[in-house]
C-alpha cells in the first residue's frame, strides 16, 4: 500500500518561500495531478516527495512511513523527468535495465524485465541504440519504461509531454492512462496542461503561487471552481467572467445588458458587486445550440469575430465592452458586427465575489427547481 | 605537363595567394625535418661539420636499438609517464569533484589551482632539488626535527627516491591541467541524469561510477593526450634535479638524447634515438585520441 500524504510541507530557497504548507492525502491507486501555472511551485513539490530536493518543514509520508530524511533510492520511486534524463552512454536496453542492475538483480530477470517494458511500449527494435538516436517521443517512452520496470510505489511524472508534439501528446497521455490501469499504482503527475490534467487524472489538485487552490474530481473542478482563477484556468476555452452587479433581482452586466439572478442567489444583496462566469457552451445563439431544459436567459449581442472549427463555429461576442466566447452548433456564416440572439443556460452559471474572486455558492434551501 | 601549366594559369591569383604560407611551412617544418632526418643516417658530429656528408645507412638505428642504455631510458620513460599521468588524473579528479562542491570561494579556488603552471618547469626543478637536498633540502630538515628519520634520505640519489621526487615535481606542477579539464566536465554536466540515477536507487558512489565518470572519461582523455605529449618529451625538470644521473639512474629519453647530441656531440645518432622516440608519442597520442572518440560517441545526447 503506498498512500502518500503531505503535511503542512514547506520549501524554502534561503529566504525566499516557495512552497507554503501544502496539506495533501492521496490515497493508494489514486492518479494526482498537480496544475497550475509556470513557477506555482508543482515541481518543487515533486521533487521533495522524490527526495531530490529537502523539505525545509513539515512532513512527508510514503506508505504511512515519514520520509523526510530517506535519499531517494530508499523511497522506492520511479520518476519521469520532463527531459526525460536517459543516460546517454547507455543502450535502451541498458537505460531501462538500470535501477534493477544498481539493485543487484540477476542478468536474466533484468533482461525479462526491460523486455517485458520494451513489449508495453512499443520499443523492442531500439533496444541497441543509445538514446542519441531516438526521436524525442522515443526518448520518452524509454523514460517511461525505465520508470516502470521496477515495480515501484509511487510513479513521479513531471510534465513528461511537455516536449512533444500535440499529436504524440495525445497518444502518449492514452499510454500513460492504460498504463496505470495496467499496473496498478499511486501516481503523481505535474503539468500545466489543463486537458492533460482533465483527461488523466482520478483527481486534480490545483495550484498557484506555492498554495493548493483546490483540490478535486475533474469534475468537480470543472463545474464548481472555487474561485476564478481556478474557473479560468480549468476547461478550455476559458470561463467568461464578466464584472456586474446586483440589481432588482437581476445581474447588470452593463447599462443594457442583465441577466436574472440564477436559482439559489436570491440572497445576493442589493448593489453587491459581483463576477459572473459562464463557459462558452453555454452561450449559443438562437437555434444553434441544444434546446435548454433549465432557464435561459435571452442577450442581444454583437460579434466581433467568427472561428469556424468544423462541427461548430467560436464566437466572440461583446459584453460591455469586454470580449466574451460562445460556440455555435451546426454554424452558418457569420460576419462581423452582426448582432446575434444567444441563449445563455443560467443553471451553468457561476457568481464569484468581484473584490476576492471567490466562488458564491447557490442556495439549495429555495428548493424552487 | 600542359595540364599543369593551364591548371597554373587559371588559378594564378589562388596560388599566388598561397604561396606565402606553402613557403613558410616548408621552410620552418619541412626543411628541419627532413634535415633531422638525414643526420640520422650520418655520422654527423657537432663539432665536425664535415662529417655531415658522411653517410652511413642505418647504422644509426641499429646501434640505437641494440643499445642497453637507450632501451633502459625508454622503459624508464614510459614508466614515468604512467605514474606520472594516472597520479595526475587521480589528484585532478579529487580536487575537481571537490572544487566542485563547494559554492562559497570557488573562482578564488579555481584560480589557486593554477598556481602551480604558472611557474616554470626549470624553477620548479629547482625548487624540488632545493627542498629535497639531502643535506640542506627543508624535507630532510623538516622528517629529522620532527624525529621521523635519523639520518638524511638521499632522495636525488637513491634510484627510486630520485625517481619519485622527479615524479612528485612534476605531478606537482601539473595536476592542475588535469583538474581544470575535469571541473570544466562537471560544470558541463547535466544534473538531469544524476538525478535519475539517484531515483533509480544508485549510492552517491555508484551515481558517480556509472553517470559522473562516463561523462568526465572525454576530458580525461583530452587532459591525457596533453600530458603524454608533454610528459613523453620531459627534459626540464629532470635535467635541473638529476640531471638523468647518478650514473644515469633517472635517465629518461630526451635527457640520454640531448646528452648523446650535446655532450657527445653525436648529433646523427641523437637524431635517430629522436626519431625512434616519436613514435612513442605518436602511439600515446593516437591511444588516447582513440579512447576519447570511443568515450564521446556514447555521450552523443548530451
Ligand atoms: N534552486 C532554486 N533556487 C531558488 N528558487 C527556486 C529554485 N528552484 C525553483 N525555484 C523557485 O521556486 C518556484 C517554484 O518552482 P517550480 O520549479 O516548482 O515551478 P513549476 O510549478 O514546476 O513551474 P514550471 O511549470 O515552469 O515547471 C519558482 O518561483 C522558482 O523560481
Ligand atoms: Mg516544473
Amino acid at each position: 500500500m503506498a498512500e502518500v500524504s503531505l503535511r503542512k510541507v514547506i520549501k524554502r530557497y534561503g529566504q525566499m518561500e516557495v512552497v507554503h504548507g501544502i496539506d495533501l492525502e492521496i490515497a493508494h491507486n489514486e492518479f494526482v495531478v498537480l496544475v497550475g501555472p509556470s513557477g506555482c511551485g508543482k515541481s518543487t513539490t515533486l521533487r521533495m516527495i522524490a527526495g531530490l530536493e529537502e523539505i525545509s518543514d513539515g512532513e512527508i509520508a510514503i506508505g504511512g512511513k515519514v520520509v523526510n530524511r530517506l535519499p531517494p533510492r530508499q523511497r522506492n520511486i520511479s520518476m519521469v523527468f520532463q527531459n526525460y534524463a536517459l543516460y546517454p552512454h547507455m543502450t535502451v536496453r541498458e537505460n531501462l535495465g538500470f535501477s534493477l542492475k544498481i539493485a543487484g538483480k540477476a542478468r536474466e530477470e533484468i533482461d525479462r524485465a526491460a523486455d517485458e517494458a520494451a513489449q508495453i511500449l512499443g520499443l523492442t527494435p531500439y533496444m541497441d541504440r543509445t538514446p542519441g538516436e531516438l526521436s524525442g517521443g522515443q526518448r520518452q517512452r524509454v523514460a517511461m519504461g525505465r520508470a516502470i520496470v521496477r515495480h515501484p510505489d509511487v510513479f513521479l511524472f513531471d510534465e513528461p509531454l511537455s516536449n512533444l508534439d500535440a499529436k504524440l501528446r495525445s497518444q502518449m497521455r492514452i499510454e500513460i492512462k492504460k498504463l496505470h490501469q495496467t499496473v496498478a499504482t499511486t501516481v503523481v503527475y505535474v503539468t500545466h496542461d489543463q486537458v492533460e490534467a482533465m483527461t488523466l487524472a482520478d483527481r486534480i489538485v490545483i495550484m498557484r503561487d506555492g498554495h493548493i487552490v483546490q483540490t478535486g474530481t475533474p469534475l468537480d473542478v470543472f463545474e464548481r471552481p472555487v474561485n476564478t482563477f481556478v474557473a479560468t484556468f480549468i476547461g478550455s476555452p476559458a470561463m467568461n467572467l464578466v464584472d456586474g452587479m446586483a440589481e432588482g433581482g437581476a445581474i447588470r452586466l452593463s447599462d443594457n445588458v442583465r441577466v436574472p439572478l440564477p436559482h439559489g442567489f436570491a440572497a445576493l444583496a442589493e448593489g453587491q458587486r459581483v463576477t459572473f462566469g459562464f463557459r462558452a457552451d453555454n452561450l449559443m445563439p438562437l437555434g444553434h445550440g441544444l434546446a435548454e431544459t433549465g432557464e435561459v436567459a435571452t442577450l442581444e449581442l454583437p460579434v466581433s469575430l467568427a472561428e469556424p472549427l468544423g462541427a461548430e463555429t467560436l464566437l466572440l461576442a461583446e459584453i460591455a465592452g469586454k470580449e466574451v466566447q460562445a460556440k455555435m452548433m451546426h454554424p452558418r456564416p457569420v460576419s462581423p458586427g452582426e448582432v446575434l440572439k444567444f441563449q445563455l443556460a443560467l443553471d451553468y452559471c457561476h457568481l464569484f465575489d468581484a473584490e476576492s474572486g471567490v466562488r458564491l455558492e447557490r442556495k439549495r434551501d429555495h428548493g424552487t427547481d | 605537363m600542359k595540364r599543369m601549366r593551364r591548371y597554373v594559369r587559371n588559378n594564378a591569383v589562388p596560388l599566388a595567394l598561397l604561396a606565402p604560407a606553402v613557403m613558410i611551412i616548408l621552410v620552418v617544418v619541412l626543411l628541419p625535418l627532413i634535415f633531422s632526418f638525414y643526420t640520422g643516417f650520418t655520422n654527423y658530429r657537432l663539432i665536425r661539420p664535415e662529417s655531415l656528408w658522411d653517410f652511413i645507412g642505418l647504422r644509426n638505428y641499429a646501434r640505437v636499438l641494440t643499445d642497453a642504455d637507450f632501451w633502459a631510458a625508454l622503459w624508464r620513460t614510459v614508466l614515468f609517464l604512467t605514474v606520472a599521468l594516472n597520479l595526475e588524473m587521480l589528484l585532478g579528479l579529487c580536487l575537481a569533484l571537490m572544487v566542485n562542491r563547494i559554492t562559497w570561494g570557488q573562482r578564488t579556488m579555481r584560480t589557486i589551482m593554477m598556481f602551480p603552471m604558472m611557474f616554470s618547469p626549470i624553477l620548479v626543478g629547482f625548487q624540488f632539488k632545493y627542498m629535497f637536498n639531502d643535506t640542506i633540502g627543508v624535507v630532510n630538515n623538516a622528517l629529522q626535527s620532527l624525529g621521523l628519520s635519523q639520518k638524511a634520505i638521499p632522495f636525488l640519489v637513491d634510484r627510486w627516491l630520485a625517481f619519485g621526487s622527479i615524479a612528485f615535481a612534476e605531478i606537482w606542477m601539473s595536476t592542475s591541467i588535469f583538474a581544470i579539464l575535469i571541473l570544466a566536465g562537471l560544470f558541463a554536466m547535466p544534473r538531469d541524469p544524476i538525478e535519475a540515477a539517484r531515483v533509480d536507487g544508485c549510492t552517491s558512489w555508484q551515481v558517480f561510477r556509472h553517470i559522473t565518470l562516463p561523462f568526465l572519461m572525454p576530458f580525461i582523455y583530452i587532459a591525457m593526450t596533453i600530458r603524454s605529449l608533454d610528459v613523453a618529451r620531459a627534459y626540464d625538470i629532470v635535467d635541473v634535479m638529476t640531471g638523468g644521473g647518478p650514473a644515469g639512474r633517472t635517465e629518461l629519453l630526451w635527457t640520454l638524447i640531448a646528452r648523446t647530441a650535446y655532450d657527445d656531440a653525436r648529433m646523427g645518432r641523437a637524431n635517430a634515438m629522436a626519431y625512434v622516440s616519436i613514435l612513442l608519442s605518436i602511439f600515446f597520442t593516437w591511444f588516447f585520441f582513440r579512447k576519447l572518440m570511443a568515450a564521446r560517441q556514447h555521450l552523443g545526447a548530451f
